[in-house]
């Protein structure tokens, strides 16, 4: 390899490391989620500063959404929350309720809705809330397939949260992942409730995450769970309901058994 | 029937109210077109928008009068004399045939105009300058002016001469009432179209602007000066209007309204820039406007607010203004906050009020608390309409669905918890509504429902001939 082409190649990629390690230097500031194993993976935890984008089918819209909120919950941390959405997904999907996000442990105080009649509005009043520091999180969420929603739009979106500081959440129901600037790309769908008898009730919101991109470390699937107490992300449980602790002052009753046999 | 003519049909003796058939006789080859008494109205109102360069408080007359309450503002424009030359020479090369009249009185003007347009009657002459006219000058109903004509008395000084009393006594006490104030004795208030905002700037141009980089700069240089008015007085805006007046006589008012009051004119520029920016029909300069006015019609005192260490205030200053520069783009209804109302019906749980009103008390709302280590029991998305499904049985009669069809796909129940039954607010006044049992269900993807069967089994839902019919069932939400 001649010298100068080492040297153009040398420049390059000290171009490049420099452009990465401009994002790298926010991206420090990561929440975990509280499933270990997508904590791994996302090297400790969801990247503030960053655009994330979650995909689902359509009739999965309400999961994806759930698992949005969670996000955002977790990232906020108790700071405002804008949602930007289309006027078309509340028709489809049903709008989103206070109440059931309230069921979920998220505040709904700190939700301010914002009602766009079109992409073009919706990408735009999104950009404008990145770009303003007293948020903790904003949520555009989009129905179908759509043209605006192209890799320049993407990257004004990654700009304005990595300068504001504000984590920027794209909810794409009934959409094709495309090539953007997200830092992290989800699949979302709903998952079983563990199993049990039939005809029982159900436990806590499950959902089957696949994480399709992931810029700065590996992708994987895992079953997560929502815990509405504690506000977090976790392993899957075995009962739908929360199981009482074992009394402490009785010997175990596998224990007893075992003894017995 | 005749309801308006021009000159030359005056002249030739046809008058307004005559019948057509009779004004066809008396001139055979007349123009006649409909009238078209909305579009008269909108003429004087566009008339009356482009008054408002002359003063802030301009009334109607209909069918074809203004009112200007010109207190205080001749002097900007040269004197009484030059005022009402600039507006009669202005609204005659758009094409109006105009009269008007200045006097100490709303209703002495208006005398004058049917009479001696063009005419300035100083304070205390009224009595004097209008005594000459006849009665039908004063705009009394037909009624009056006959009976007063039958009487005797034919010009206005003929009635004012009379004994006030009698002529109450005989025609009313609004007819001498409004002969008094004709006359100049006390004086009736006119009712402006717009309240008069507390602030005004505006910026007259010599040569008419049309671009719109000049207009920006027009704008931000007059929030200066408002802004800079209204701090000294302690004052923020909380409404803003932009008036553009076109050359051609057009204008055109574009207004913001902010969550808090403003006292910042980098704030007002930035909200303007981003209205005019998303306006649906963009600004039109036409041939130029060769005058832009600011107002701030709606204003709040402003308690100036120390900074301390606690960011907390801070962020909420920039979340409202945040909130506003959305509202000033896509407008105020589209951005909202949510306050619990206290009902157990689901729909009408959580009311959306508009953000730029409301962040403070959403901010402070009690929300009811969830039950600990339970899972949601409230769904996350709610339709607004309840959609229906089909479902073929129920195990039991009361019981859930075993399957059911919503939006053309079956979904099997494998798991469900209820019911919970919520019955109607009795109380309401809005027709007989049914018991809802609400059921909480998976399906076989993992899908979850919240469907609710509207009615009792074979209790509420009653055919035309009273006969129970089986209740129908709905989706009203889906869980995460």
């Amino acid at each position: 390899m001649s010298g100068a082409r080492t040297s153009a190649l040398a420049t390059l990629r000290g171009q490049i490391e420099r452009i990465e390690t401009a994002e790298v230097v926010h991206h420090r500031d990561r929440v975990a989620l509280g499933h270990s194993e997508a904590d791994g993976a996302l090297k400790g935890g969801l990247a503030r500063a960053a655009i994330h984008e979650v995909f689902c089918e359509g009739r999965q819209g309400t999961a994806a959404t759930g698992f949005v909120m969670g996000l955002a919950g977790r990232v906020s941390a108790r700071r405002p929350l804008l949602w930007v959405r289309q006027d078309f997904s509340e028709i489809e999907t049903g709008a989103l309720s206070m109440s059931g996000l309230a069921e979920l442990g998220l505040d709904p105080r700190r939700v301010v809705m914002v009602r766009a009649a079109d992409v073009e509005s919706a990408l735009r009043t999104s950009a404008d809330a990145l770009a303003c520091d007293a948020l903790g999180a904003v949520v555009l969420e989009l129905w179908g397939e759509t043209r605006q929603f192209d890799l320049v739009a993407s990257r004004k979106l990654t700009l304005a949260a990595q300068s504001s500081g504000v984590t920027g959440l794209m909810l794409r129901m009934a959409a094709q992942p495309l090539p953007s600037t997200a830092e992290t790309r989800w699949m979302l769908r709903a998952a079983h409730s563990p199993p049990g008898e039939a005809w029982t009730a159900w436990g806590a919101p499950r959902f089957d995450a696949e994480l399709l991109r992931n810029r700065h470390g590996p992708c994987g699937r895992w079953i997560m769970e929502w815990k509405c107490d504690e506000c977090q992300f976790s392993e899957p449980s075995t009962y739908p309901q929360p199981v009482a602790a074992a009394p402490a002052h009785r010997p175990d009753p596998a224990v007893l058994q075992r003894r017995a046999g | 029937m005749i309801h308006a003519l021009d000159e030359a049909a005056e002249r030739l003796g046809l008058h307004i109210g005559q019948p057509l058939a009779n004004a066809r006789a008396m001139c055979p080859d007349l123009k006649v077109f409909d009238a078209d008494v909305v579009a008269d109205a909108k003429t004087l109102s566009d008339i009356a928008d482009w008054c408002d360069r002359f003063t802030p408080l301009v009334a109607l007359d209909p069918p074809h009068g203004l009112f200007l309450d010109i207190t205080g503002c001749a002097h900007l424009f040269g004197g009484e004399a030059a005022l009402l030359q600039t507006l009669v020479r202005a609204l005659a090369r758009q094409g109006f045939a105009v009269s008007a009249a200045i006097a100490g009185t709303s209703v002495c003007a208006r005398t004058l105009t049917r009479q001696a347009s063009g005419s300035i009657v100083a304070d205390g002459g009224e009595a004097e300058a209008i005594r000459r006219f006849p009665l039908s000058a004063l705009g009394a109903s037909e009624a009056i002016t006959t009976g007063l004509r039958r009487a005797g008395l034919k010009t206005i000084g003929d009635v004012a001469s009379r004994e006030p009393h009698e002529i109450t006594a005989r025609f009313g006490a609004r007819f001498s009432m409004l002969l008094a104030h004709a006359l100049g004795q006390g004086d009736a208030p006119i009712s402006p179209r717009k309240p008069l905002p507390d602030y005004i700037v505006e910026k007259r141009f010599a040569e008419p602007i049309a671009t719109d980089t000049m207009i920006a700069m027009t704008l931000s240089r007059l929030a200066d000066t408002l802004i800079a008015s209204m701090e000294k007085q302690g004052k923020g805006a909380r409404r803003l209007e932009a008036a553009f007046f076109r050359t051609d006589g057009v204008v055109r008012a574009i207004m913001v309204e902010t969550g808090r009051p403003v006292t910042r004119s980098v704030v007002v520029d930035r909200l303007f820039r981003e209205r005019l920016d998303a306006l649906a029909d963009p600004l039109d300069p036409g041939f130029g406007f060769d005058m832009v006015r600011l107002s701030a019609s709606r204003t709040e005192i402003v308690v100036q607010e120390q900074r301390d260490l606690d960011a907390h205030v801070h962020d909420n200053d920039e979340l409202s203004a945040l909130i506003d520069r959305i509202a000033a783009r896509i407008g105020g209804k589209r951005v909202d906050v949510h306050l619990p109302q206290d009902t157990h019906i689901p729909e009408r749980a959580v009311l959306a009020a508009p953000a730029q009103h409301h962040l403070a008390a959403a901010m402070q709302a009690e929300w009811p608390a969830r039950v600990e280590s339970e899972p949601p029991l409230r769904p996350l998305r709610l339709f607004d309409k309840p959609e229906p499904i089909k479902v073929p049985f129920a195990t039991v009669p009361d019981g859930p669905p075993h399957q059911f069809t919503w939006r053309r796909a079956l979904h099997a129940v494998v798991r469900v918890e209820g019911p919970e039954r919520i019955a109607m607010e009795w109380w309401r006044q809005d027709g007989r509504q049914l018991t809802r049992d609400y059921f909480r269900i998976e399906d076989a993807e993992g899908l979850r429902f919240w469907i609710f069967r509207d009615g009792l089994y074979e209790g509420e839902a009653f055919d035309g001939d009273g006969k129970p019919v089986s209740p129908n069932w709905y989706v009203h939400g889906l869980f995460a």
